[in-house]
């Protein structure tokens, strides 16, 4: 990597960490969730720059785009604004923060380097799919390739968790629709007060 | 919002350019960065800007919550259906190769069809998700 490039990370990963102490700081709750969206588009320009085109892609529309979007309905249904005073800053969870994310870092010193073509990683089925997933696919784009067909069962349960979610959330919070009110029907005809039963 | 005329107005420009963007996102996966994941998020988010602005009644009268509970279980089963129609043909779950008259083309079909049904779920849950927070009247 050439300096401009570890210069662009470290600046990036600078206003990462500047973004996340004004979220860890800020007790308006809007604030917070553009702050949040702010973080998520930071976050893909830096896989963009790790050339993780794909991913970035994703962190941008699923980080920035529709969570952003998730959290200001909640926000238009709760109204909560968190209104603490300024605790006294804790020493022993501090500590421990600081110690892990100490160890962790000491723990990524052992790990190759980035773009190391000698990381275990590399080495195992990726040559494979460089190599022969154009021929066997007929596809550039290899990203593609591998997630919907060399990985096809992964996605298969990624689209299945997706879908769980979403059942788990009609479940859970029902469909949308909670006035219960005897003989009112909603948009399938259902009646509500049955439902309830 | 019905007094936000400059977000009406510049929101009915953008939609239907975030809606071609999600088709060009889903159908050039092959090619380009992108996929069924993305472009359902981005369709997704098109939708629920225009429920956010126009109101949510106007929004369950452009996609009932029916039909997109619906779209959200097909879009798993057309994966599914994929898989076994390779089954079928002869070969194992999920293998496009017989899906076409030559591997390569098998594959083509394959993942543009699987990433169709990722598409849908992923778009339809965000969706269904965005009802179910919007609807709730507490």
């Amino acid at each position: 990597m050439n300096p401009a490039d570890i210069l662009i990370d470290i600046f990036l990963l600078l206003l990462m960490a500047a973004v996340a102490i004004a979220i860890v700081r800020s007790h308006l709750m809007f604030a917070v969730v553009m702050l949040s969206g702010i973080f998520s588009l930071l976050a893909a320009v830096l896989y963009v720059h790790l050339t993780a085109v794909d991913v970035a892609f994703t962190e941008a529309a699923v980080g920035a785009g529709v969570s952003t979007l998730l959290f200001l309905a909640t926000l238009a249904l709760t109204h909560v604004n968190v209104e603490e005073k300024h605790k006294p800053v804790r020493v022993v969870p501090l500590v421990i923060v600081v110690a892990t994310g100490a160890m962790l870092t000491w723990g990524t010193l052992d790990m190759p380097h980035y773009g190391d073509p000698e990381a275990p990683a590399n080495k195992h089925v990726a040559p494979r799919y460089i190599q022969e997933s154009p021929k066997e696919t007929g596809l550039p784009n290899m990203v593609t390739s591998v997630l919907a067909s060399y990985r096809g069962y992964d996605t298969l349960g990624e689209v299945v968790v997706i879908f769980t979610a979403g059942v788990g959330v009609l479940v859970i919070l029902g469909r949308g629709r909670r006035r219960w009110r005897p003989g009112v029907k909603d948009e399938d005809g259902d009646n509500l007060e049955e439902e309830r039963a | 919002m019905n007094r936000h005329s400059i977000l009406r107005v510049v929101a009915k420009l953008m939609i239907p350019y975030i809606l071609l963007f999600a088709l060009y996102v889903q159908f050039h996966g092959d090619f380009g960065p992108g996929g069924g994941f993305q472009a359902g998020v981005i369709f997704a988010a098109a939708f629920i800007l225009y429920a956010l602005i126009f109101g949510i009644e106007n929004g369950r009268k452009v996609l009932p919550a029916r039909i997109n509970r619906i779209v959200m279980a097909g879009g798993v089963l057309l994966y599914c259906l994929v898989g076994l129609a390779g089954m079928f043909l002869g070969s194992e779950f999920l293998d496009y190769n017989v899906l076409g008259p030559t591997p390569v083309a098998g594959q083509h079909y394959g993942i543009l069809l699987v990433e169709l049904g990722v598409g849908l779920t992923v778009s339809s849950t965000m969706i269904a998700i965005f009802y179910v927070f919007a609807g709730q009247d507490i």
